[in-house]
């Protein structure tokens, strides 16, 4: 598609990309500025990077390898509740670490309902700690996401396609071999390297649920060379290294999955009559209900939890919680105006650097970025006063890949259907931008948007070493009130928390799919 | 009336809100949070320096002392409160912080003489568990015992770095045979004492790495008395939570006040039931009720800040070898 004229310029989209590229690279180079001799790699290190590879490969072909039947059995079926279960679905991916660990636990732990259950019939309790605990916890996790990602790539599937398959009596496979095959090619390897990425930087849900330092990650490693030995060297070699191998990823995902779309339908709803025999139907169900009840039992474990404690919270809690939103607000709004230009620019034929820097932020360290963004700032300005601003940026950049892999396919889909014609019109620019291009990204702009407030509301990251005293987020405040013993106060704040996050996912996610099919 | 003065300064009539000083101490998260001593402390000490105190958090102890290395000689901060004996060696390391002048009749365990840093609290290291269950009586026992412990990771959290120093000084060169011990009944390790607490209290072990004091929260807030910590016999690690003033501040009397005012009876008759940790100078009031009921440790250990500083690598370097098998 490159080198074709687009009525849009790619420019404002470069522009974003070099200033994400700046803020995480430059972070790590300010990191490794202020470092002193440090002691350099560790047969630890290796250690912990074969762990690391092992345990994010194995999560993100799990997870993808599960969503493409749950996201197949999404597509295919129309029931009630269905758009509150696809907004609950995504849940699990924006609570706070030591919450979701908490709920999962109560689940699948030595105590948990499974066991409980199993004991019933003289069984062992299961076993959760280990690589496996990981990968479960790390599924758990992705999942939903990967099953969004993967849904959104079959609901690109024009409905015509579906259509014409039908009336010319293409069978399952075919459909399959016509249709949704060359589909996921496109979307899954994107899907694979986001999750990959993401677990790649994941540390206390690895150590927790892999039951001791057999567990350590690079991200531990980092925090190691941070709290335990002030080496900022070694943080900033290690981080290095985790950008390299994210980048990597990204690389070979792009490669793959480059390839054209399924050109211009109607957007009628789609009608598949492949799935209307029993056999399907059934399948359909068998996966619905299975994913539901692997991802709502925790979340109903921390309902249960958090409902004792939630009529009690106190004054500061509730700030905390308007902090959250305000961050997550003033994050979303940055989001987009980064991430919207770079999908732009990204279709218009300029996807590598776009692509790749927007999902740098996966592989970024937080410590790393918001030590990085101290040294950087501490000489000009107060770090305190700039709480707010550089909370909502950092979790902007850190929401990028996943606002970029929903909003680059789609703004591929416009830019090829409608260029050529926009160009003809001479409808260019802003005006091409207003009635083109932004009214048809609004689905994936708002499922973007849903997930930037959720994640951001959800993060804990730099805020910690940016903190005013009286600007705690609720994630803060989560840990706060566990580090003072109220456990059961902790638990209505996470309550609050999650209510907050799938709320405001719901409203925006719904909002961009106002009138269009559910 | 903060209100008020901000608006007063804005109109100009600053005059009367400049002379107001400053003083700000960093500290950790839990103190600031209003569960903690923070607001009972900003308050009682406001009423007798007529002065502003701003407490900030910032993350743990050690997460406290990277933020001031961070810093460097440029900090805002005036006095850090909430390092403990396992990072003074390394806070001195630093240059960053000056001698102080308070002497106060102490109720630590241990004798203390340390130029550079005032203790505020302390407490032991101990295994929580429920007390209708029986305890093992020190680590041997536990290691040939099936019960199940909760720990945190040294590498990123207080309590873990004050269990591996704990084996160490009670066991010293045997320590890597205790880890071998323990490995099978290590049900997992934590980033922090968060998770390890909400695990433990979800019923995934049977006890979990805290404080002897931590019943005392049960107890008294909760009027639950199901919790207890077992009795060591090789003795209990100490953790002594400190405060300092750094040598560049811009308030060095309101920081020699403010340490001098950490010691009185204001300040620790706080501690107890906020911190949930033994004040360094018993209250007039004496130890609130409840405290009576914890176990007393008979034999008090801590590493002195060179000898931690020094066994803390290769201790590491043990933990790691028995719990990676």
């Amino acid at each position: 598609m490159a080198g074709r004229a687009q009525p849009v310029s790619a420019y404002p989209g470069i522009s974003a990309a070099l200033l994400v590229a700046a803020l995480i690279l430059g972070t790590l180079g300010a990191v490794a500025l202020r470092a002193e001799a440090g002691t350099g790699f560790g047969a630890s290190d290796w250690a912990a990077l074969r762990f690391t590879l092992t345990q994010a490969s194995l999560s993100a072909l799990l997870s993808v390898g599960l969503a493409v039947p749950v996201a197949r059995a999404l597509a295919r079926r129309r029931f009630p509740g269905r758009s509150l279960l696809i907004a609950l679905l995504g849940a699990p991916f924006i609570l706070p670490v030591i919450v979701a660990i908490l709920g999962l636990l109560a689940v699948f732990g030595r105590a948990g309902w499974l066991s409980s259950l199993l004991s019933l019939f003289g069984l062992e309790p299961v076993q959760i700690y280990g690589l496996h605990g990981v990968v479960l916890a790390h599924v758990f996790f992705n999942l939903p996401l990967a099953t969004r990602l993967i849904l959104q790539g079959w609901q690109e599937i024009p409905a015509e396609r579906f259509r014409l398959a039908a009336q010319l009596d293409a069978g399952p496979l075919a459909m399959w071999r016509l249709l949704e095959g060359p589909m996921l090619r496109r979307v899954a390897p994107g899907a694979l390297a986001v999750v990959f990425a993401i677990c790649l930087s994941s540390f206390a849900v690895a150590l927790t649920l892999g039951g001791g330092p057999r567990a350590t990650t690079i991200e531990l490693a980092i925090y190691q060379a941070f709290r335990f030995d002030f080496d900022l060297g070694r943080a900033a070699l290690l981080s290095g290294l985790q950008l390299v191998l994210t980048g990597a990823a990204a690389l070979v995902a792009l490669r793959v999955s480059a390839g054209e779309g399924f050109g211009a339908g109607l957007d009628r709803a789609v009608q598949r009559w492949d799935g209307r025999t029993a056999l399907a139907r059934g399948l359909d169900g068998v996966w619905i209900v299975l994913s539901a009840a692997f991802l709502l039992l925790p979340l109903a474990a921390i309902v249960l939890a958090g409902l004792p404690g939630l009529a009690g919270l106190k004054g500061s809690v509730w700030q905390a919680a308007g902090n959250s939103i305000l961050v997550a607000m003033l994050s979303t709004v940055i989001l987009l105006m980064l991430a919207l230009p770079m999908a732009a620019a990204a279709a218009a034929g300029r996807s590598g650097i776009t692509e790749l820097s927007g999902i740098l932020g996966l592989a970024a360290s937080p410590l790393v970025i918001g030590t990085g963004l101290f040294i950087l700032i501490y000489p000009i300005a107060d770090p305190f006063a700039l709480a707010l601003p550089v909370t909502a940026l950092v979790n902007a950049v850190m929401a990028l890949p996943f606002a970029m892999r929903i909003l680059v396919p789609r703004a591929r889909e416009v830019l090829g259907r409608y260029g050529r014609l926009s160009l003809s019109l001479d409808m260019q620019g802003w005006a091409f931008v207003r009635r083109v291009y932004l009214p048809r990204m609004r689905a994936q702009t708002g499922f973007a948007a849903g997930l930037a407030v959720a994640l951001s509301m959800g993060d804990l990251g730099v805020v910690a070493l940016f903190a005013d005293p009286d600007f705690a987020t609720l994630p803060l405040q989560i840990y706060r009130l566990m580090g003072a013993y109220r456990m059961e106060a902790a638990a209505g704040a996470a309550l609050l928390l999650l209510m907050l996050s799938m709320g405001a996912f719901w409203i925006l996610d719904r909002g961009g799919r106002w009138h269009a099919e559910a | 009336m903060k209100h008020l003065a901000f608006a007063a300064g804005l109109l100009g009539a600053s005059a009367a809100f400049a002379e107001t000083p400053e003083l700000t101490v960093y500290t950790y998260d839990s103190f600031v949070s209003d569960w903690g001593p923070g607001p009972a402390v900003e308050k009682a000490f406001e009423e007798v320096c007529g002065c502003d105190l701003k407490l900030v958090g910032a993350g743990d102890g050690a997460a406290l002392l990277a933020r001031v290395k961070l810093e460097g000689e440029r900090s805002d901060a005036d006095v850090v409160l909430g390092l403990d004996t396992n990072l003074t060696a390394a806070a001195k390391e630093t240059g960053l912080f000056a001698d102080h002048s308070v002497s106060a009749d102490y109720a630590l365990p241990v004798a203390w003489d340390d130029a550079t840093f005032v203790p505020y609290d302390w407490g032991y290291f101990a295994f929580v568990h429920n007390a209708d269950a029986a305890a093992p009586a020190d680590f041997k026992a536990l290691a040939a015992s099936d019960k199940k412990i909760v720990i945190q990771d040294p590498r990123s959290s207080t309590p873990g770095l004050g269990l591996l120093l704990w084996v160490k000084a009670a066991y010293g060169d045997e320590a890597p045979e205790i880890w071998k011990g323990l490995s099978d009944n290590v049900v997992t390790v934590t980033k922090g004492w968060s998770e390890a607490y909400g695990m433990f209290l979800e019923g995934e072990a049977d006890m979990v790495l805290s404080y002897t004091t931590s019943p005392a929260y049960h107890l008294i807030a909760e009027e639950d008395g199901s919790k207890a910590a077992a009795a060591f016999d090789e003795g209990h690690y100490m953790q002594v939570e400190v405060a300092g003033k750094l040598a560049n501040t811009d308030q060095p009397e309101l920081a020699d006040q403010f340490l001098a005012f950490m010691v009185s009876d204001a300040f620790q008759s706080i501690i107890p039931t906020t911190n949930w940790m033994y004040p360094a100078v018993t209250p007039a009031a004496g130890l609130p009720e409840g405290f009576g009921t914890l176990i007393a440790p008979e034999k008090s250990l801590l590493l002195s800040e060179t000898e931690a500083a020094e066994v803390r690598d290769a201790a590491l370097g043990e933990w790691l070898d028995a719990l990676s098998q």
